[in-house]
């Protein structure tokens, strides 16, 4: 039945967006996980609520509009972050309540909740276009090459700010990138699992990793292992049993970081 | 020849100065303690001379150029702070931390400097499983590996044992002596900068004292003078914070 699956048209484009996501969301996620700043990717999917409201207000294609609110708030919330000096969680609190009000507000405008909402809210994995497909493809690509040719400096920050200025490195426009890359990866895995649960992605790969890996690459790649992992049996198990993709891979995640804390407390006894 | 030249230095907080007016001058293969209590302006020194402050009027230069028009010095120095501020859980090897002083990978010259400090056997070890001790070891590795000619600490033994301070001081001193690299450290430790080397500077927010260091530590009324004024700068910076 399986194999049978796999010839679908729209389960092909949604296997292959979804393992694009995975590797997307689990490299950027690790830069954000050990920054401290898990639920940054929280944030800017709950300001792209407020620029899905307002493309379907305007009738403008939602995700363009959440492109550029998410950007355009990601990155005036970190000015702002630096300029006054708040502290990461409640950068993020601002950020994710500022867009909720103002999608609640763009909604109520345009008449109430609609189908297109809901999509977007939980994810649509299978209802992905082959433009979609090419289009996440595409910023996949691109995002990959450009943390591969800033790796160390992107590493380097992260794993010390101070040391990495004295080094030379331009710390601040780095940070600013990877909140830009965070932005884009955000609204781009929005009809994978949906605005509520995009987070997980982010965060669950990577902390399980982390657990495993001594090594930064190490890490990486057994997280993007875990995502892919989970994407895929995800999408498969819930077109199988007939329920929500989003749901089944974020708790086919969890499940992989249960076993690993069983793991972990088996051996550390 | 003179690496590095102060003059005029001050920094000024919200009511406050951190600096007032330092001038001195450090030479190639010094081994210079910087001592003072907390609040005597050792740490904004060093933000200041590694162009994370810029705050300041007088100059700095460092190979005879003002650091305000050039980064470029920065390539020649290494630097080791006082407690480097990681996630705990970094995944990283102690050999991936040396590597981040790099912009190509070198296994050689990873595994050499390493072993200058004592640490090549725990190469593949995360960063975040060592001891405090050894993981400045790993921090010093990482500032060699870029072949530094001076060598900044910020009192890089604070919280760290007696044991591993005596094997930190010993590869400081294996440094300044074989390969002449100038060492410029900030310690709370008059013992340690005692023993170890061959200049100090006491601060104050000012200069109290710039020279040899046993010119210093011999004058017992120069020491207790210090002492004392230090211990104001003490008991000030605790009623003010």
């Amino acid at each position: 039945m399986t194999l049978e699956i796999l010839s679908y048209g729209f389960m092909q484009r949604a296997i292959i967006s979804g393992i694009a996501i995975a590797i997307l969301c689990s490299v950027v996620g690790l830069f954000l996980v050990l920054r401290r700043y898990s639920l940054f990717g929280d944030a800017v999917a709950h300001s792209s609520f407020g620029g899905i409201a307002l493309g379907l207000l305007a009738g403008i294609y939602p995700l363009w509009t959440a492109y550029a609110v998410s950007l355009g708030s990601a990155l005036v919330i970190t000015r702002i972050r630096y300029r006054f000096k708040i502290s990461g969680d409640a950068s993020v609190a601002v950020l994710l309540s500022a867009g909720i009000a103002l999608g609640l507000i763009l909604i109520s405008l345009s008449g109430g909740f609609t189908i297109d909402i809901f999509s977007f809210l939980f994810g649509s994995i299978f209802l992905v276009s082959t433009n979609d497909t090419l289009l996440i493809l595409g910023l996949t690509g691109i995002i990959l090459v450009i943390i591969l040719v800033l790796y160390r400096q992107l590493v380097y920050s992260t794993f010390n700010e101070e040391q990495a200025k004295v080094s030379g490195i331009p710390v601040e426009k780095i940070n600013y990138l990877i909140v830009f890359l965070a932005g884009i990866t955000v609204v781009t895995s929005i009809q994978l699992v949906g605005i509520l649960l995009i987070s997980a992605l982010f965060v669950l790969p990577n902390v399980t990793a982390i657990m495993y890996g001594r090594g930064f690459k190490q890490t990486s790649l057994l997280s993007i292992c875990f995502a892919i992992f989970s994407v895929v049996a995800g999408i498969v198990v819930s077109y199988i049993f007939d329920i929500t993709p989003a749901g089944t891979i974020v708790i086919l995640s969890i499940g992989i970081f249960a076993v690993t804390l069983g793991i972990k407390a088996a051996r550390s006894s | 020849m003179k690496v590095v030249e102060i003059n005029d230095l001050t920094v000024k907080y919200p009511g406050v100065k951190a600096l007032d007016k330092l001038s001195f001058s450090i030479n190639e293969g010094d081994f210079l303690g910087i001592i003072g209590p907390n609040g005597a302006g050792k740490s904004t020194l060093f933000s200041c001379m590694l162009g994370i402050l810029t705050k300041y009027t007088g100059t700095i230069k460092f190979f005879g150029d003002d650091i305000r028009k050039s980064r470029n010095y920065l390539k020649l120095i290494g630097y080791v702070p006082q407690k480097p501020i990681f996630e705990k859980n970094f995944p990283a090897t102690v050999k991936d931390v040396v590597r981040m002083g790099l912009n190509h990978s070198d296994h050689q010259l990873i595994d050499k400097v390493l072993q200058q400090v004592w640490m090549h056997e725990l190469g593949n070890r995360r960063i975040g499983d060592l001891s405090g001790g050894q993981q400045q070891r790993v921090f010093i590795a990482k500032a060699l590996v870029n072949k530094p000619k001076i060598l900044i600490l910020d009192e890089p033994v604070t919280g760290v044992d007696v044991q591993s301070s005596e094997i930190f001081f010993s590869i400081l001193r294996e440094l300044n002596e074989k390969q002449n690299i100038t060492i410029i450290w900030s310690s709370h430790d008059m013992d340690a900068v005692n023993k170890l080397t061959n200049k100090v500077a006491c601060l104050n927010r000012t200069l109290f004292f710039h020279g040899v260091s046993n010119e210093f530590f011999e004058n017992e009324d120069l020491v207790k003078q210090y002492s004392e004024a230090s211990m104001q700068q003490h008991m000030h910076f605790h009623e003010t914070n």
